[in-house]
């Protein structure tokens, strides 16, 4: 028989039954559109979240306070933690590739101007802080560079900010109280909004060492280091901790590279997409059972048919094709719909709900397809081997 | 060419052995006309089976155009179905979702046979059995006759060289019987060999040669 022939038989076979064709590849569609939809909300969950980790850049190492063990950890351990002070920022400026060593803390505080006062997100940091997390000033300029430990009163503005408290008006050199301190305003941030349901624009910069007075605090929260891109981590990493356990005796802090982050959240997002994927297979299964009854009947339904094919001079290979090619093309259609049905869904929560990521990546669709015709083929084999191997002459004499 | 030797067919029903076949022997000459009558039970249909390939018998030999065919598997014995034998059955056996044009050509697109062929030999079979108006139709808005026709080009689709046809007649009025055993006829006349099982008399005398079998075994073979 010629593929084309056979195409057309099944074809003809599959379009007999409208109603029922179409209610068998329903359950296909609804698994793939499932399938579709739901890998669609990991995948773009995966980049939403890839994206917002990645806006800073990607070569930026964490050191904190404090050791996180996997294994093991001794109360004992936390009481010997030394804080991580300006100067360790300071001294790890010096390890091999680094670029901007940056101290971080971060805390609340009421900022006042004229009558208006407001509770914003506080971070004290060092002058290279907006740079190395590519972060642009509007008007005026970042913090300058002070010595960090007797750093001059300056305060730089996130946009919301400054528009809250200065309306349309320029805020540069204008003095605000910063948690009852007076500051003078050098600049305002480019509006950078919300990061991770964080608003970065309702935010003032001071810096680090006034923070810390401000907040009571010995401690940083953290030390960003920024190094070459093309550098070695493992060295990058190697020398931040050699400098830090030179200055505190211990490895008393924990060094935490973004791509290690990036490592971990991929993988973890991956497994979503792939766990969401799975439970859209089980209406995929459920679809191929729906195949397989269907198919099953047709075989009885057609014995007499199947007996006169054989009659006429159809092999084995022959009847065994053509009832595969029917679940095939069962499972196809149901598949092409379901693509369709999931994609359109996924166009239409893109339109309606721009909070919620969805990305349909093309391999997916494909892959998709694929997958409905190997559920259907899968669920064929049973009937369209029992059809195959029918004795001709009883199956011609059923009727 | 048929030619079997000491054919011997049983089924076994409830442990007991039911001969449908003893010992026949039968040669069938190419181009004859050969009409087998017997009562019900007699085997009629289990020979014409055998001789068709559809069913293997228990014992004997048989040759299909000087070829031995008793020891062939299923899918090479499909494959000389295809080629050298055309059935006509009582019943018809037309695939309903196809039309009459479709069902005449499905020996050979089984048979892989170039589309352009096939459409030049269904238009053929279509005019010479007088179906050229109804080649769009289904079987389900075909008469009996009609379908019986349509089964015939059918069969005669891949120019083989025996038509066997059981009880063709059987589920026809007497008139479109008659006009069927015509069309029949008219091959026999083209040089084909036509083995028919009928249990009408008339039907069964027209023929050249009559087979007459009781109880599974040939009891009178009769010629001219
Ligand atoms: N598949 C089968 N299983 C068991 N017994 C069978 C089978 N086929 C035929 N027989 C038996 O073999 C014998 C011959 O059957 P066959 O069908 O050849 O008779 P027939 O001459 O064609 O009869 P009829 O004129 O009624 O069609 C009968 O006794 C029948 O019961
Ligand atoms: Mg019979």
């Amino acid at each position: 028989m010629r593929p084309a022939d056979l195409v057309r038989f099944t074809y003809a076979s599959v379009t007999a039954h409208r109603l029922r064709t179409g209610l068998t590849a329903l359950g296909i569609a609804v698994g793939i559109a499932a399938v579709i939809l739901l890998t669609s909300i990991g995948e773009g969950l995966h980049r939403f979240v890839i994206a917002e980790f990645t806006q800073f850049g990607t070569n930026l190492i964490s050191v904190t306070p404090g050791r996180t063990q996997t294994h093991g950890a001794s109360l004992g351990a936390v009481n010997t933690v030394r804080p991580l002070s300006i100067d360790d920022a300071l001294a790890l400026r010096r390890a091999p590739y680094v670029q901007v060593s940056d101290p971080i803390v971060q805390g609340n505080a009421e900022v006042v101007q004229g009558g208006k006062s407001r509770r914003v997100t506080l971070y004290g940091v060092g002058p290279d802080f907006a740079r190395s997390l590519q972060m642009r000033v509007a008007t005026g300029e970042f913090l300058p560079q002070d010595d960090p430990r007797a750093a001059r009163a300056f305060v730089v503005l996130g946009s919301k900010v400054a528009r809250e408290l200065f309306g349309g008006g320029n805020p540069l050199g204008s003095r605000i109280r910063v948690g009852g301190d007076r500051y003078r305003v050098v600049g305002v941030m480019q509006s950078k909004g919300q990061v991770l349901g964080f608003d970065l624009d309702d935010t003032v910069y001071i810096p680090v060492g006034r923070a810390l007075e401000l907040f009571n605090r010995e401690s940083l929260q953290e030390i960003h280091v920024n190094y070459e891109p093309t550098a070695p981590l493992a060295e990058v990493e190697e020398g931040i901790k050699r400098i830090l356990i030179a200055r505190h005796g211990t490895e008393d802090f924990t060094v935490t590279p973004q791509q290690k982050m990036l490592e971990v959240f991929g993988t973890v997002l991956d497994a979503i997409t792939f766990a969401v994927a799975a439970i859209g297979g089980i209406s995929l299964v459920v679809g191929g059972i729906g195949i397989l009854t269907i198919l099953t009947i047709a075989v009885a339904e057609r014995t007499s048919e199947i007996g006169l094919l054989r009659a006429l001079g159809a092999t084995h290979r022959a009847i065994l094709l053509l009832f595969l090619g029917e679940a095939a093309l069962l499972a196809a259609i149901g598949g092409a719909a379901g693509l369709l049905a999931g994609w359109s869904i996924a166009l239409v929560l893109q339109v309606a709900l721009p909070a919620l990521p969805v990305h349909v990546p093309w391999s997916y669709a494909a892959l998709a397809e694929l997958m409905a015709v190997g559920v259907g083929l899968a669920a064929g084999v049973l009937p369209a081997r029992r059809a195959a191997r029918l004795d001709p002459l009883e199956a011609l004499r059923s009727e | 060419m048929i030619r079997l030797t000491g054919i011997e067919r049983t089924f076994t029903v409830g442990g007991e052995q039911v001969h449908a076949l003893r010992a026949v022997t039968l040669e069938i000459a190419q181009g004859e006309s050969l009409s087998i009558m017997g009562p019900s039970g007699s085997g009629k249909s289990t020979l014409l089976n055998i001789i068709g390939l559809l069913d293997r018998p228990n014992a004997g030999t048989y040759e299909l155009d000087r070829r031995d065919v008793t020891g062939l598997t299923d899918d090479e014995l499909a494959r000389v179905r295809r080629e050298k034998i055309g059935f006509v059955f009582q019943f018809f056996h037309l695939v309903p979702r196809l039309t009459a044009a479709q069902n005449i050509e499905l020996p050979m697109v089984l048979s892989g046979i170039d589309p352009a062929e096939r459409a030049r030999r269904v238009e053929q079979l279509l005019a010479e059995y007088g179906l050229t108006e109804r080649s769009g139709h289904r079987p389900d808005q075909l008469s009996g006759g009609q379908c019986q026709r349509v089964a015939i080009a059918r069969a005669m689709s891949m120019r083989p060289g025996v038509i066997l046809a059981d009880e063709p007649t059987g589920n026809l009025d007497r008139h479109t019987g008659q006009e069927v055993m015509g069309v029949l006829e008219r091959l026999h006349q083209n040089g084909g060999t036509v083995v028919v099982v009928t249990h009408d008399p008339e039907i069964g005398a027209r023929s050249h040669r009559r087979l007459r079998m009781i109880d599974g075994a040939v009891a009178s073979d009769e010629k001219g």
